[in-house]
């Protein structure tokens, strides 16, 4: 409390590059302060600069070029196709349109089924394994491997799991448990956006339950004897006291979350190859297959610009909402 | 919030500079340099059974170059999986490889690019001449009427393999030479509980290659003489439909084929569960998958008069690998005679025999070496009764649109749906519209 | 699992029954889905091609350990294994140390422009890779060409890229977990004569290792399993493992049992490394996600 009073008034009185108390102590070191902060963020701000930001903005500039193999060679003498590739993006009666917009649904609806799903499970392991028993930590070890395996290596083994001749999934429904006449098609067809999601999960409930176990420890114990003395059940405690108190981490999580499911490539990429079946057409390896496998990097910059201008809208909706009363300085 | 503003411009500014300054690198337009005489580099494509196994057949001859002419030559062998991707930031960028391969049907969309050096009377005077080579083989080389855009190394073409063991349980006694009798045959030996013929349904390449010649014997092309796409002709969708109705009417396909892309298809043939596969080189694999070579036989593939020839008798695509020179290499001289050495009587027999491939140079063919039954009907083939795929800057296009169709076409016969010629017509119509506008 | 009620006494938790079933069955039921495709692994991996390429069985009829010596011979297992741990090592380093840097300017000093770049990092995790794959090769190669420093097919390019991959959400959790270390601390430090980084290193850092490890984890872990970008930034002697097991798919042959032969043994030191961690990255994310 005391730092931020400090940290203001020095605000107010033109010192607000100096960190807390210093400057009164070490006059000559103060010039050296000023920059100090911003020598500190340099390296990051550089390389974030380098790889995310000056790459973007020619990504956006390749949006507006007709950049297709006969100009793949020299990229700035593609000529201007102004919002060309953009109203071909758009023009969701055409087939690349209507294909967009069909992935870009399919992903949306993957990405809600998978962030809850990844959620609901990390979260209720967190919430079963608060308590000590006998076991706990080797079951705690036990469920961060699928975070901890390759990508390629756990998405393939799925894949190989999920043949429809000679997987283990339909060896499993089909021959032992004798659901349905024929064996399912798990990796072509409309099953197989089932499959993308149950891997999806599988790789992804254990950073949600990593980062719910973390947050479970910083609720005081105190809170759930009164609770308790009070009569309430388990189950009421987790509903009025755990829950609530996991809202700060829920925000983070979800967030992430959101983000990298949503942008997943790896996962579509070696479980279907270089053609998804279009229930689980993910956005991300359709714009792959607009730009890279047919060569018209300007229309799959223009799907990319559009799809960060989505998730820029929503992050910054989501932001606001979740933070709202929030201090600023805190986002 | 003014001073941030002025930061942000002054951020976008800058990003603007370095995007002007990066742009591409292979701006120039002459046709290489001889800066590094003494090095090359070469991208080699996976033709062994794994990328060690390529290296081992391949360094040995490099060595043979090194102490021929005292150019050093930096091999990498690139997997499949990344070779497109990998040569077209390559060509983006204009760094790249002095020497590389290319599947063959790449070559005109790469001739596009412009990256690649052509092949005129001049540079093929270094390499003894055009006609050295086979001519179904510089006819995948680029688009007709320009000068290639590579030149031809290992050719293959698709023949129809068969399981013995599985033929002579079901009664049959000599392979199919028609489609009907491919048709009557599947059906004898799905009967007896195998399946009659091997897919890869999910293999948008392998389906363009098998529909591909299913048209030429339909008398359609997918483009037009001027390289517009046409994939909706009566003939195209006839070929599309006879194709995926092998499992559909016929039922001589086992459903589960419609999900194969990773060559499944092969290790069914090996376990006796499916009597025949259209396949380019298959024997490695059976191989590999524990099949002795007197388990299977090979047959030309089958044509509707059940005798190969040109036109509606074309009954394979020319398959292959092409070896083009980078325009951006600093070794032109080099690289000129590394090509001259790859396409060298003698190494062309020591490679090709090493893949299991055939020669598309015309001395080297003649070897004894490729006239083994198996290879002997490739090559007859290859001589006589195969096309190339539509020589079109935008053949990879082709490839994603018209073998996704297929494939979805096949995920709909596995699910029991209808395919109708309609079905099928909706689907390549969808296909085409997806085709860059000309 | 054994997750009998032998629980203190004085728990503030009286379970019930109802509750202890649910735990029972739920985390019975969570484990079988994260051990099944372990199961699949290991016991692929054990079967002779032929057999791996036919109908599953629960129970391998024959066993042999072939696969796991094939796998060298098949693709450079042992470079592609070094090439990563380099990549991803030195990845994890550089990114901690800058992240490390970047958190404490925005933990303890107040100063303009702090909201913009917050929000910038944040704003990088939601750009698609897609979008800048390729300029980003393009300036790679600009810069190799204009200095002579190959950025494109080398590892230094790699962990460049991969570096700047984990930052955001490094510096993003620090800033959390350094606000959690109480100010007095480096307060008092800097009264007994530590410059800022003195401050920095003797008082901010030893708290938050925990923090820092997890941090570490995490920036491993995104490097570790990267395929696009190395798919095309590197070539066979720079290669990474992610990109690198792809080459037991072949044109003609998929070797499913080296594929999870090889993921297996690639995995376990990984894992091993991982669990041993595990307790500091409980506690690290805490601060930092909590915020």
């Amino acid at each position: 409390m005391t730092t931020t009073a400090i940290e203001k008034t020095g605000g107010r009185s033109g010192q607000r590059h100096t960190p807390g108390t210093a400057p009164r102590k070490r006059r000559p070191g103060r010039l050296r302060a000023l920059g100090l902060p911003y020598l500190l963020l340099l390296p990051a701000l550089l390389l974030e600069l380098l790889v995310h930001l000056v790459p973007m903005v020619i990504g956006i500039v390749m949006s507006f070029r007709e950049l297709t193999q006969f100009f793949i060679r020299d990229w700035t003498s593609a000529p201007w196709a102004g919002l060309d590739n953009y109203a071909v993006s758009v023009d969701f009666d055409a087939p690349v349109g209507e294909a967009l917009l069909a992935s870009f649904f399919t992903t949306c609806l993957f990405t809600l089924c998978s962030v809850g799903l990844c959620w609901l499970l990390g979260t209720a392991a967190a919430i079963f394994m608060q308590e000590t028993f006998r076991g706990r930590g080797f079951l705690r070890a036990l469920f961060l491997v699928p975070y901890a395996l390759p990508v390629y290596a756990a998405v393939i083994t799925w894949a190989f799991m999920f043949q429809r001749d000679n997987g283990l999934v339909n060896h499993v429904l089909h021959d032992q448990l004798g659901i349905g006449d024929s064996p399912a098609f798990w990796l072509i067809g409309d099953n197989a956006f089932v499959t993308l999601l149950v891997v999806s999960v599988w790789k992804g409930w254990p950073f949600a339950f990593l980062i719910m176990m973390a947050g479970l420890q910083n609720i005081p114990k105190e809170i759930y004897e009164a609770a308790a003395l009070d009569g309430a059940g388990v189950w009421q405690q987790i509903r009025r006291i755990t829950l609530p108190s996991l809202r700060p981490v829920n925000q983070v999580l979800i967030l992430v979350l959101f983000l990298w499911t949503f942008n997943d490539f790896n996962t579509p990429f070696v479980l279907f190859g270089k053609a998804a079946p279009e229930s689980a057409d993910l956005i991300s390896l359709h714009i792959y297959q607009s730009s890279f496998q047919t060569w018209n990097f300007g229309t799959g910059s223009a799907m990319s610009v559009l799809l960060l201008l989505f998730l820029l809208v929503v992050t910054g909706g989501y932001l606001l909402l979740t933070t709202r009363g929030r201090k600023a300085s805190d986002v | 919030m003014r001073r941030i503003r002025a930061a942000a411009v002054g951020a976008v500014t800058l990003s603007l500079v370095l995007s002007a300054a990066a742009c591409g690198g292979g701006t120039t337009d002459g046709a290489g340099s001889n800066s590094q005489p003494k090095t090359l580099t070469y991208w080699a494509s996976n033709q062994g059974a794994s990328l060690e196994v390529d290296k081992k057949v391949l360094q040995p001859e490099l060595d043979k170059f090194e102490k021929e002419t005292g150019i050093k030559v930096k091999l990498e062998v690139v997997p499949w999986s990344d070779l497109l991707n990998r040569i077209l930031t390559a060509t983006t960028s204009g760094q790249g490889p002095d020497v590389l391969n290319i599947g063959n049907t790449w070559s005109a969309s790469l001739q596009a690019s412009g990256a690649l050096l052509p092949w005129d009377a001049k540079n093929f005077e270094k390499i003894g001449g055009k006609d050295r080579f086979v001519d179904s083989a510089l006819g995948s080389t680029g688009v007709q009427g320009q000068d290639p855009a590579a030149v031809p190394l290992y050719s293959m073409a698709y023949a129809l393999y068969y399981n013995k063991k599985m033929f002579k349980d079901a009664g049959v006694e000599k392979p199919p030479a028609t489609w009907d009798e491919v048709i009557a045959t599947g059906k004898k030996i799905t009967g007896g509980g195998g399946s009659g013929i091997g897919v890869e349904g999910s293999n948008l390449s392998n389906n363009i290659h098998q529909v591909f010649v299913l048209g030429k014997q339909h008398g359609a092309d997918f483009f037009t003489p001027d390289g517009k796409a046409e994939f909706t002709s009566d003939g195209a969708v006839a070929a599309v439909k006879q194709y995926v109705d092998l499992m559909a009417t016929h039922r001589i396909v086992a459903p589960g084929n419609a999900e194969y892309a990773q060559n499944q298809s092969l290790s069914d043939f090996a376990k006796n569960k499916t009597a025949m596969v259209l396949w380019q080189t298959a024997s490695a694999t059976f191989k590999a998958q524990g099949m002795n070579d007197d388990e299977w036989g090979v047959a030309p593939a089958p044509v509707p008069s059940g005798v190969p020839g040109t036109g509606k008798a074309t009954n394979s695509m020319v398959a292959g690998i092409n070896l083009a020179v980078f325009k951006n290499t600093k070794n032109i001289d080099g690289a000129m005679k590394f090509v001259n050495f790859m396409t060298g009587d003698a190494e062309q027999k020591i490679l090709n025999t090493a893949y299991g491939s055939i020669p598309p140079v015309k001395s080297a063919q003649q070897d004894p070496a490729f006239s083994a039954p198996a290879l002997a009907v490739l090559r007859e083939t290859l001589a006589t009764s195969a096309a190339a795929l539509p020589q079109v800057p935008e053949e990879s296009q082709f490839e994603t649109v018209v073998g996704t169709a297929v494939k979805e076409l096949f995920a709909d016969a596995a699910a029991g749906r209808a395919v109708t010629t309609e079905s099928v017509r909706a689907k390549l119509e969808k296909a085409q519209q997806q085709m860059p506008k000309k | 699992m054994s997750e009998t009620a032998r629980r203190r006494p004085r728990s503030p938790m009286a379970a019930p029954r109802s509750f202890l079933w649910s735990r029972r069955i739920f985390l019975t039921l969570l484990t079988g889905f994260v051990l099944l495709p372990v199961y699949v692994m290991v016991s692929s991996s054990l079967k002779p091609l032929e057999d791996v390429s036919g109908k599953f069985q629960w129970i391998p009829s024959g066993l042999t350990l072939r696969p796991y010596f094939d796998i060298w011979e098949t693709v450079p297992l042992a470079d592609y294994f070094v090439n990563s741990v380099v990549v991803a090592g030195i990845a994890t380093v550089c990114s901690v140390t800058i992240a490390v840097f970047a958190a404490y300017a925005v933990s303890r000093y107040s100063f303009r422009g702090k909201r913009v770049f917050t929000v910038t990092v944040l704003s990088t995790q939601m750009f698609p890779g897609i979008l800048f794959l390729l300029p980003l090769f393009l300036i790679y190669v600009n810069i190799g060409n204009a200095t002579g420093i190959a950025l494109f097919g080398s590892r230094g390019g790699l962990i460049l890229t991969y570096l700047t991959f984990s930052l955001p959400f490094s510096v993003w959790m620090l800033i959390g977990y350094f606000d959690a270390v109480p100010r007095d601390l480096d307060e008092a430090a800097k009264v007994d004569g530590c410059g800022p980084l003195g401050a920095l290193f003797r008082v901010i850092v030893p708290a938050a290792v925990p923090g820092i490890v997890a941090v570490a984890v995490y920036a491993f872990m995104t490097a570790w399993g990267e395929v696009l970008f190395a798919s095309v930034m590197t070539n066979d002697t720079t290669r990474t493992l992610a990109v690198g097991l792809q080459g037991y798919a072949t044109q003609n042959d998929v070797y499913w049992n080296q594929v999870m032969a090889a993921s297996l043994v690639v995995s376990v030191p990984v894992v091993a490394g991982f669990l041993l961690l595990q307790r500091y990255l409980v506690t690290g994310l805490t601060a930092g996600a909590v915020k």
